[in-house]
């Protein structure tokens, strides 16, 4: 296998439909057509989605049942013409969650391992230019478990881009760093990409990842493609339930359509069957249907008077019934008054908490705009 | 030849013979998907539960003249296996089996498959992945395989008696010259061979214990890594 540098901008197209992987238990089905082109693009979804299930499909560690996997016009996969090219061939770079570093391998060798085709002097250039360019040079000598963990995230990075792979599989392997650190890994990665120009799939199932990371998102869910495009388009419309849970919508309640008014663009929902109603926009539901309607716990004001003069539609006396810490944030849960079955999740800063001197049991005023209702289906 | 010399020559071919179709064997029951992979696994496990006599007689049998191995050995060699020191290695592999597998697949098994499929995606085959990471990785597990199946064999003594029988030099192991010397009221040579042997095992079973600690384990993999 000759090496050369990175075929410049292939699309990696992918359409491939798999039952449950052998790994896994679960009935699953992962049905998906999608098209990648180089860049970085994320793959996001709930746990579960198919996500990394996906990815074994593309690296060939598991087969699909039917479908095609190509870089460019070169297949790597293809049910129809039995054409399944085995994993050491496909040159599909693959950072795992877990990293898999070689634990009885230096930072040296783990980056070498790719490399055993080269001649010793052209593979211990490319060993050092890698790690140079992820910033390890440091740590050549040192073993995987001595190292923490955003340098063995490059490492890992490293030993996966050696062997200048075609496309590069990353699956959540930034979850567990702190922003920082992410950002300037990512900026490396980037980097580099800029001069290989490979497809990249970054999975994940962190909200805050796609908003840092991302410029193109596709959406999973349940084995199903549920979106594609900027991550606000992806995000703000979310148009299943797991993915409003994924995509950070705290309160997800069922509801009913009591009436459209198509006039004004909106419609009153009445929520877990009780007798709270509130204004959403227009969705396409009829009078009677269930609908589901997700709202971001950020989104929700509360006030200790009943505000007056405001253009939110939705507000409603309520109880706080539970008051918690969250790191820097306060979580409020909040019962609708005298309808103790609706309960809002809401999020507030420890600033407001003192200005407004809220407390558990304390009766407060829960204002929702229309707009930071998002109907889905039930 | 001394019966000690004897039986460890035995239990050095045992060994060797028994890693070099256990390494294939237990890789393949630690990653292939069967569905009647346990059958295979009884198989392997029996010599555990079952009496040497039992094992040692069928063996004898299939050796004999009349046996399907002894007429291979009859068709190739002109000579029978039975009573032979070839017999004895033969029973003596069947009889130590498990003790070569089932270490091997547990240390297999143990490892992180995360870590396979990263050496299949860095271009590794199948033999790279082996030779780089799953064996290092499973050196306790190997060097526990190859000591038990040496001590194992080196202490059997039913189908040692079924199949070679007591022929002084050819198939008298340590075990039944103690068998021997008691049955004639010799017991201080019983004594020190029993003794030698109680030594032996001792020191074995040490150093199984001793690489599976977890200093060993690391001093093994930086010695693998090399």
């Amino acid at each position: 296998m000759g090496i050369v540098g990175g075929a410049l901008g292939e699309v990696l197209s992918i359409s491939v439909r798999k039952t449950r992987s052998e790994r896994e238990c679960s009935p699953f089905l992962l049905d998906v057509k999608l098209e990648v082109p180089s860049g970085i693009t994320i793959v996001f979804g709930p746990s579960g989605a198919g996500k990394s299930t996906l990815l074994d499909c593309i690296a060939g560690l598991i087969r699909p049942e039917a479908g095609r996997i190509a870089l460019g016009s070169r297949a790597l996969f293809d049910a129809e013409k039995k054409i399944d090219e085995p994993a050491p061939k496909r040159r599909v770079a693959y950072v795992f969650q877990s990293l898999a570093l070689f634990p009885h391998m230096s930072v040296e060798r783990n980056v070498a391992y790719g490399l055993a085709n080269l001649a010793t002097r052209e593979r211990a250039e490319r060993v050092a230019s890698m790690l140079a360019a992820f910033r390890v040079e440091r740590f050549a000598t040192r073993k995987p478990d001595e190292l923490s963990g955003g340098e063995r995230q490059r490492v890992a990075l490293a030993r996966s881009l050696a062997t200048l792979p075609r496309v590069l599989l990353l699956d959540e392997p930034l979850t567990a760093l702190d922003a920082g650190l992410k950002k300037s890994i990512m900026d490396d990665l980037r980097a580099w990409n800029a001069a290989q120009n490979i497809p990249i799939l970054y999975v994940t199932h962190s909200r805050i990842e796609v908003d840092t990371l991302g410029e193109r998102v596709i959406a999973l869910d349940q084995g199903k493609l549920a979106g594609s495009g900027t991550p606000h388009e992806v995000l703000e419309a979310p148009k299943r339930p797991s993915m409003a849970q994924a995509a950070g919508f705290e309160n997800l309640l069922t509801g009913t359509v009591t009436e459209l008014r198509a006039a004004d663009g909106v419609m009153r929902v009445r929520l877990e069957q009780s007798a709270c109603e509130i204004e959403t926009p227009l969705g396409y539901a009829e009078v009677g249907s269930g609908v589901r309607v997700a709202i971001r716990a950020g989104d929700i004001l509360l006030a200790t008077e009943q505000p007056r003069g405001l253009s939110a539609r939705n507000v409603m006396s309520g109880k706080i019934i539970s008051l918690e810490q969250v790191g820097t944030m306060f979580v409020a849960r909040v019962a609708k008054a005298a309808e103790g079955k609706v309960v809002f999740t809401v999020h507030i800063t420890p600033g407001a908490k003192r200005a407004l001197a809220l407390e558990a049991n304390g009766a407060v005023w829960l204002v929702i705009k229309t707009h930071s209702c998002h109907v889905l289906d039930a | 030849m001394d019966p000690l010399l004897l039986s460890l020559r035995l239990a050095a071919c045992v060994s060797a013979i028994l890693m070099l179709i256990g390494m294939p064997l237990a890789y393949w029951l630690a990653y292939w998907k069967w569905r009647g992979k346990f059958l295979l696994e009884a198989v392997v496990a029996m010599p555990l539960v079952l009496p040497p006599t039992v094992l040692g007689f069928y063996v004898l049998v299939a050796l004999g003249p009349h046996g399907p191995i002894g007429k291979i050995s009859n068709a190739l060699f002109h000579r029978g296996l039975a009573f032979t020191f070839g017999g004895l290695v033969f029973a003596s592999v069947l009889y130590s089996f498990p003790f070569t597998v089932q270490p091997l697949i547990a240390a297999f098994e143990g490892i992180d498959r995360r870590l396979l499929d990263a050496s299949a995606v860095l271009g590794a085959s199948r033999w790279r992945t082996f030779a780089r990471v799953i064996v290092p990785l499973s050196l306790p597990g190997i060097v526990t395989a190859a000591v038990l199946s040496f001590a194992h064999t080196l202490g059997e003594f039913g189908v040692v008696l079924m199949v070679g029988g007591n022929l002084a030099g050819i198939t008298r192991t340590v075990s039944i010259d103690i068998y021997d010397h008691v049955q004639s009221m010799e017991y201080a040579e019983a004594n020190r061979m029993a003794l030698v042997l109680l030594i032996i095992s001792f020191v074995v079973l040490s150093v199984v214990y001793g690489v599976n600690r977890k200093v060993g384990r690391r001093m093994w993999a930086s010695w693998a890594a090399r």
